[in-house]
């Protein structure tokens, strides 16, 4: 069965058309791609997804369960997790808050606990901890975890987001053109990542991206977006090769 | 048993030690120049409002440095404290009730109430941001003031009269007792705040902001005034934690009220005491100690509040220097070359290179 399965997705904006008739099938466990030129409504693919913009019409099915008209907590809760194509760290919190924060509905105690510290803090503090740190070892960024989030490298913040994502325990994990600024060292490194997080994880990844080496390289599936609407879709092979594809993006 | 290691603490942990024990040491300096006949009556009577600047100021830290909202209108949840204790003070003055008992319900009563309004009118104002949260919350609290300054409320054997026009209108029996008397306020409240009393509500309000960011729903604050777009992302209730926070606030700047309430025989809703002025000095003793700093907050509202009475000999003077102090404060705390020079200056290195000649 598909993890997420889009049926006739569209919204408008004003007069505009940003998106109209978005399909996809995306099965568990697969690394799919969304890629076109800049404007073609990638990121506004993403929105509706994550409940930021509510669709004007459409079918969203998260492994089998209708999302379409919850709002962004209640889509997270039901299991997408996202990351930004500019980065949003929490930029004044340690490296190892930023992913307890990401923690925040998988470990609860009431604030009156907090306030009190009573037993329960301390035990599931340490269980956070734990969790935390595993989660940043994944990303070699355990022995960073007391930096400032804002005083890592660019690459790392990449990866904290990717992190932080992960620690709410999604089914499906949306990455809005992770390589974004990455030089091809660092784009290298992060696909090893991506590849690493779905086989680790077991998890469902849809990726919006530019860098073509990385979308050729680790996506299984390619859907191309242009002007709103589905250029191309199908194996990423046979989609790149597309005439209809290299003219959106190289022109004529 | 576990011996502290004050070095390998971490930051946060060391930074509320260090916070507790200023406050203890200040009140034992105080009390030990109390006995000695080292402090004039003048400074004297300032102890207790020093408490109270240094509670509120606290609150109000919570809200601007944590939740990042600027709030003007403090000083009315510190009328709200100070009249709903006092109200309840006044009623059960008669009953022959232990006075400590009495206080702690007053204080309880004050807090709670405090946070309630904290919450109800977070409810409006915290779908606004920024300088429109601060506009809206300045009027809110003036509306607080205004709301009391016209409230009568009497009780006589057929139970309690409310009116907001005038005293008479209460029709009151023979029997009535006034208790609360319009832009007359409260009268007869007895007196039990204490310096001893005010250094222990600063303590708890400290154990209750330290504990509160340094738990799950205060990093859930943080994440909301850092990104709130990121915070939802990762299934962060940002209305719950934002009115969780404004509340905790109100309801800490209440109990500031309450030891208002219960140091002075008569309470007033004044401009002067819970009007704009009052906000606004709050807020400056919060920005100059540092947005995000309790310690700061405590220090600066000392400092300000001492200032003036210091320089009360000065009489033409006095004012010209507070501000010149503001200004300098303001300066060596925030201007990116003095936080510099605080950095290559800084006790712990001058110390640090002392042991390190001794060692060589």
């Amino acid at each position: 069965m598909a993890m997420l399965e889009v049926k006739n997705l569209g919204i408008s904006f004003g007069g505009l058309r940003a998106v109209d008739g978005f399909e996809v099938e995306i099965k568990k466990g697969q690394l799919y791609g969304l890629i076109g030129p800049n404007g073609a409504g990638k990121t506004t693919v993403f929105n509706m997804l994550t409940g930021v913009y509510k669709p004007d019409d459409g079918l969203i099915k998260l492994d089998g369960q209708d999302i379409v008209g919850k709002n962004t907590v209640e889509i997270n809760k039901e299991g997408i997790a996202r990351t930004f194509q500019n980065i949003r760290l929490f930029k004044d919190q340690s490296v190892l808050d930023n992913v307890k924060i990401g923690l925040h509905n998988q470990y609860k105690y009431s604030t009156l606990t907090g306030i009190l510290r009573l037993p329960k803090y301390k035990k599931i503090e340490n269980e956070m901890n734990e969790k935390a740190r595993e989660l940043l070892k994944v990303f070699e960024l355990d022995d960073k975890e007391e930096y400032l989030a804002s005083n890592l490298p660019y690459g790392a913040q990449r990866k904290l987001e990717i992190a932080r994502a992960l620690a709410t325990n999604p089914k499906l994990l949306l990455l809005d053109e992770p390589a974004a600024g990455m030089n091809p060292n660092e784009t290298e490194e992060l696909m090893d990542t991506i590849r690493f997080v779905r086989d680790e994880f077991d998890m469902t990844i849809l990726l919006i991206e530019h860098d073509m080496r990385l979308v050729s390289g680790i996506c299984e599936e390619l859907t191309v977006l242009n002007f709103g609407q589905v250029l191309a879709q199908g194996k990423t092979s046979d989609v790149l090769n597309n005439p209809e594809v290299i003219k959106a993006y190289l022109g004529e | 048993m576990k011996k502290l290691n004050f070095k390998n603490m971490k930051k946060t942990t060391k930074d509320q030690i260090v916070t507790y024990a200023m406050v203890v040491i200040v009140f034992l300096i105080a009390q030990a120049m109390i006995f000695t006949g080292n402090m004039s009556s003048l400074m004297q009577g300032l102890l207790v409002p020093l408490c109270i600047y240094s509670i509120v100021a606290i609150g109000l830290n919570l809200c601007v440095g944590y939740l990042g909202e600027l709030s003007l209108g403090h000083a009315g949840f510190m009328c709200i404290g100070a009249f709903s204790s006092a109200f309840f003070t006044k009623c059960m003055v008669d009953t022959g009730m232990n006075e400590n008992l009495r206080f702690l319900l007053a204080l309880i009563i004050g807090t709670l109430t405090a946070a309630v309004f904290g919450f109800l009118i977070g409810i409006p104002v915290l779908r606004l941001r920024g300088d429109y949260l601060a506009i809206v919350t300045l009027a809110f609290g003036e509306i607080i003031k205004n709301v009391i300054n016209v409230l009568y409320i009497g009780r006589d054997s057929n139970g309690f009269h409310i009116s907001i026009k005038d005293a008479n209108s209460l029709n009151l029996g023979e029997d009535g007792v006034m208790l609360i008397n319009g832009a007359k306020g409260i009268t007869g409240t007895p007196h039990q705040s204490s310096f001893l009393l005010g250094i222990v509500l600063i303590l708890i309000s400290l154990v209750v902001v330290f504990h509160l960011v340094n738990s799950r729903s205060g990093r859930a604050i943080m994440a909301i005034r850092d990104n709130r777009i990121a915070a939802e992302s990762v299934g962060i209730n940002i209305t719950k934690y934002k009115l969780m926070a404004f509340s905790i606030s109100a309801a800490i700047a209440g109990m500031g009220g309450v030891l208002y309430a219960h140091n002075l025989a008569t309470l007033t809703a004044l401009p002067a005491n819970f009007g704009y002025n009052m906000s606004i000095m709050i807020l400056v003793f919060v920005v100059l100690g540092g947005m995000g700093s309790f310690r700061g907050s405590i220090i600066a509202a000392v400092i300000l509040t001492m200032l003036p009475e210091v320089l009360r000999g000065m009489a033409d003077y006095r004012m010209l220097i507070y501000a010149i102090v503001l200004i300098a404060m303001m300066l060596f705390n925030w201007a990116p070359k003095a936080i510099e020079w605080r950095q290559r200056h800084s006790l712990k290195k001058i110390f640090k290179k002392k042991t390190e000649e001794v060692q060589e």
